[in-house]
C-alpha cells in the first residue's frame, strides 16, 4: 500500500515585524513543518508500522529552502520524498488552491497512492482548502477534518471521526482510496531520532519540474490577485498594564479585587 | 447582473446560527452586484429549514430534499446542478467544518477560483475579498479577475439576518448519481465530558503554547489555585495532552462566558475567540503586541509569563512552585 502525505513548509511572523509593498520581508520569517501535516505525517507513519508492506511519499511543492523541513518528515519515517518546484512556480504572482491542487494531482497520478492524507489547513495561508480540491481533481473520495482514523485495507473502507463544532464529532464510512484531511491531536507526533535524521540523509528526495509531472506553465496562473497586504486594525482599545513584573500583577490584581471575583 | 447562492447548515434537525449570518453576507453583495439572492437548503426536514431561512433579504429558496444529514457527495452534485440551473456568479458556503468538507469540490465541479475564510467582500465591477493570514497578524486583500467565484464566509463575522422575509420558496430536483455517494455517516458522538465543566466558572485562567512545555503547568496550577479560578486551555495545550479535552476553549471546545478570562500565552486564533469573545473581561498576558488576542482584550500585560505568573502567584499569597 502507498500513502502520500501532503506537506507544506509554512512560515511565521516574527513578535515584531513590518509589512512594506504588501508583502513581510524574508527577515522577518522563520519556516517550519506545518502543525497539521506533522501529524498527518504521523498518522502515516502508524500506518506503515501497523500494516504491511506501507509505503509513505511526501509530496511538497516548495522553494529548495523547504528541503530541510522535507528531511525532517524523513527523519521521523516517510520513505521517500517529492518536492515540486522549477522557475514558473517561482515567479507565479499567487499561487491559488486550485493551482496547488493540480501540481499536487499531478503527482498523484505519477504515484498512483492508495490513501493520501493532507492538513486540514496551512499555519501561513490557512486556506483549508487544498486537500479536498485536491480530492475532486483526482476522482478520489474524502474526508475533512479528520481527529480519528481507522483504515479497513481490505474492505478498502477508512472509518473516521470528523470533528464538527462543539466536541461533536461525525462517525464517517469513507470508501478508499480517499484523501483525508487531518486535524492536530490525532495522535503524537514523534520527535526524529539521531538515527531517523542520519538515515533521512540517504533516503530519496525527488526535484520535479513542471515539466516532469507533464503540465504546462499556465498551471500556475491565477485569476485571484493579492493586492494588499496590512495590519488589521485594533477593534478595541487595551489598557496595557506597564512597570515591572510586580507592577504589572499588582494591576491585574486590584481589577480582580475590585471586581470582588477573588478575595485573596 | 450576478446572482448570488449561498447554502445554510443544519445539524441533527437544527439550522445553525451561520445559516442566518450568511444571509447577511449574502444579501450585502447582491446588493453591490444588483442581483438576487438565491439561498440553498439541502437535505433533512427541508420545508421547515425553508421556512426558518426565510428571512428578510432572501430572493429565492430552493430546496434540495435527497438525504437527511449532512453528505459532501450529495451536497457536491446538487450544488453544482443548482448552481448551474440558476446561472448564479456567486456561490457562498459557511467556512465551517462541514463547509471545508464540500467548498472545495462544489469550486472544482463549477471550475469556480475559490477563496476562503473571507471576513469581507466588496464589490465594484470586481469582487475584492479580505482574508487573514498568518494566524490573524495580517490582513489581505484578493482581487478576483474572474465573473464568478466561490467564496467560504468566515462563521460569526456577519450579523445574523432577522425579519420576516418574502422569498419565493420552490423544490429543485437535483438528479444524484447514488453511486457517486462514497461516503456514509453512521452516527455522532459527544467527545469530553468529564469532571469539570468550563462553561460554569466566573472565573478561567487560560493557558496556550506559551506555557511552552508540561512541566511549566504547576506554575498555572498556583495561581488557579491561589485566585480560586478554573483552569482552560487553548487547543494546542489539550492536542499534546497535558489537559483533558473538557478544558479546551474554542470552536471544537466549550464556549465560555465567565465574567473574567485570563488568556496567557494564547495568540487568539479566530477558533480561539470562537469561544471566549463573550467573556465579560478579557485580559491577556501574551509578550507578542501584534497577537490577535489584543483585538479583544480588555487589559493586557506584554511581557513574559514566566515573570508575570510568579509575581500574581505572589500577589494573591499563594506559593510559586519550584521549576
Ligand atoms: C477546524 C479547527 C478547529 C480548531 N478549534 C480550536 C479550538 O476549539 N480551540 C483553540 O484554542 N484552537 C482551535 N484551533 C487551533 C487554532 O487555529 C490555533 O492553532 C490555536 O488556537 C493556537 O493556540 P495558542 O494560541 O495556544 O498557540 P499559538 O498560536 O502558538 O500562540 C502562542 C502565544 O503565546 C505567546 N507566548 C509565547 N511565549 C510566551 C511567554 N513566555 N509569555 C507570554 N506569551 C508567550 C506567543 O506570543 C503566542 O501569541 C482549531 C483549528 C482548526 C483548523
Ligand atoms: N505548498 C504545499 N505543498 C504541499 N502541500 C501543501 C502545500 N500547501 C498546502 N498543502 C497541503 O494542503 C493542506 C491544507 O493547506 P491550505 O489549503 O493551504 O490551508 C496542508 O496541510 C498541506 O497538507
Amino acid at each position: 500500500m502507498k500513502v502520500l502525505v501532503t506537506v507544506a513548509e509554512v512560515a511565521e511572523v516574527e513578535d515584531k515585524f513590518e509589512v512594506s509593498d504588501d508583502e513581510i520581508a524574508e527577515q522577518y520569517l522563520t519556516y517550519d513543518l506545518n502543525e497539521w501535516d506533522d501529524y498527518a505525517v504521523e498518522e502515516a507513519v502508524q500506518l506503515s508500522e501497523e500494516e504491511e508492506d506501507v509505503e509513505v511519499i511526501t509530496a511538497t511543492i516548495g522553494p529548495e529552502r523547504s528541503e530541510e523541513t522535507i528531511r525532517m518528515t524523513l527523519a521521523k519515517g516517510a520513505d521517500r520524498a517529492v518536492r515540486v518546484w522549477d522557475e514558473a512556480i517561482e515567479s507565479a504572482d499567487y499561487l491559488d488552491i486550485n493551482s496547488k491542487a493540480d501540481l499536487l494531482a499531478a503527482v498523484v497520478e505519477e504515484e498512483n497512492p492508495d490513501l493520501v492524507l493532507s492538513g486540514v489547513q496551512s499555519g501561513d495561508k490557512a486556506n483549508g482548502a487544498t486537500g479536498v480540491s485536491l480530492a475532486q481533481k483526482i476522482g478520489f473520495e474524502w474526508g475533512a477534518v479528520v481527529n480519528k482514523l481507522e483504515l479497513d485495507v481490505d474492505g478498502g473502507v477508512a472509518t473516521v471521526h470528523r470533528e464538527l463544532e462543539g466536541g461533536v464529532e461525525e462517525v464517517t464510512d469513507i470508501e478508499t482510496p480517499a484523501v483525508l484531511t487531518i486535524q492536530s491531536g490525532i495522535n503524537e507526533p514523534r520527535y526524529a531520532s539521531l538515527r531517523g535524521i542520519r538515515q533521512a540523509q540517504r533516503k530519496p528526495l525527488d526535484v520535479q519540474t513542471l515539466e516532469d509531472i507533464s503540465l504546462d506553465a499556465d498551471v500556475v496562473e491565477s485569476p485571484l490577485a493579492q493586492t494588499s497586504m496590512y495590519k488589521p486594525e485594533s477593534e478595541s482599545d487595551t489598557t496595557m498594564w506597564t512597570g515591572s513584573p510586580e507592577d504589572e500583577a499588582a494591576q491585574l490584581a486590584d481589577l480582580l479585587r475590585n471586581k470582588g471575583v477573588v478575595d485573596a | 447582473m450576478s446572482d448570488v447562492l449561498i447554502v445554510t447548515e443544519h445539524r441533527r434537525g437544527e439550522l445553525r446560527d451561520v445559516s442566518f449570518e450568511m444571509i447577511s453576507a449574502g444579501r450585502e453583495l447582491a446588493d453591490e452586484t444588483g442581483g438576487k439572492l438565491h439561498a440553498a437548503v439541502i437535505s433533512g426536514d427541508v420545508d421547515t429549514f425553508a421556512d426558518q431561512v426565510n428571512r428578510d433579504g432572501v430572493d429565492a429558496i430552493h430546496t434540495i430534499s435527497d438525504g437527511e444529514e449532512f453528505n459532501h457527495d450529495i451536497y457536491t452534485q446538487a450544488l453544482e446542478q443548482l448552481a448551474n440551473e440558476l446561472d448564479t456568479s456567486y456561490v457562498l458556503i459557511p467556512h465551517s467544518v462541514n463547509g471545508l468538507d464540500y467548498a472545495p469540490a462544489v469550486a472544482e465541479a463549477l471550475s469556480l477560483p475559490l477563496v476562503t475564510d473571507a471576513v469581507a467582500h466588496s464589490f465594484d465591477g470586481t469582487l475584492e475579498v479580505t482574508r487573514e493570514q498568518y494566524g490573524g497578524k495580517v490582513e489581505t486583500t484578493i482581487e478576483v479577475e474572474a465573473d464568478r467565484a466561490a467564496l467560504t464566509i468566515r462563521p460569526a463575522e456577519w450579523p445574523q439576518a432577522d425579519g420576516m422575509g418574502e422569498a419565493d420558496i420552490s423544490t429543485f430536483d437535483a438528479a444524484i448519481d447514488e453511486s457517486a455517494i462514497r461516503s456514509t455517516v453512521t452516527g455522532f458522538e459527544e467527545a469530553a465530558g468529564g469532571d469539570v465543566d468550563i462553561s460554569e466558572a466566573d472565573v478561567l485562567v487560560s493557558i496556550g503554547r506559551g506555557i511552552e512545555e508540561e512541566e511549566n503547568l504547576p506554575l498555572i496550577e498556583a495561581l488557579v489555585e491561589a485566585t480560586d479560578a478554573t483552569l482552560s486551555s487553548s487547543r494546542p495545550v489539550v492536542d499534546n495532552g497535558w489537559l483533558p479535552a473538557n478544558r479546551q476553549v474554542g470552536q471544537s471546545g466549550k464556549v465560555v462566558t465567565p465574567d473574567v478570562y485570563i488568556a496567557i500565552g494564547i495568540s487568539g486564533a479566530v477558533q480561539h475567540v470562537a469561544g471566549m469573545k463573550g467573556a465579560d473581561t478579557i485580559i491577556a498576558i501574551n509578550t507578542d503586541a501584534n497577537a490577535p488576542i489584543y483585538d479583544l482584550a480588555d487589559y493586557g500585560i506584554e511581557d513574559d509569563l514566566f515573570d508575570v505568573v510568579p509575581a500574581l502567584i505572589e500577589e494573591f499569597g499563594g506559593s510559586v512552585p519550584d521549576m
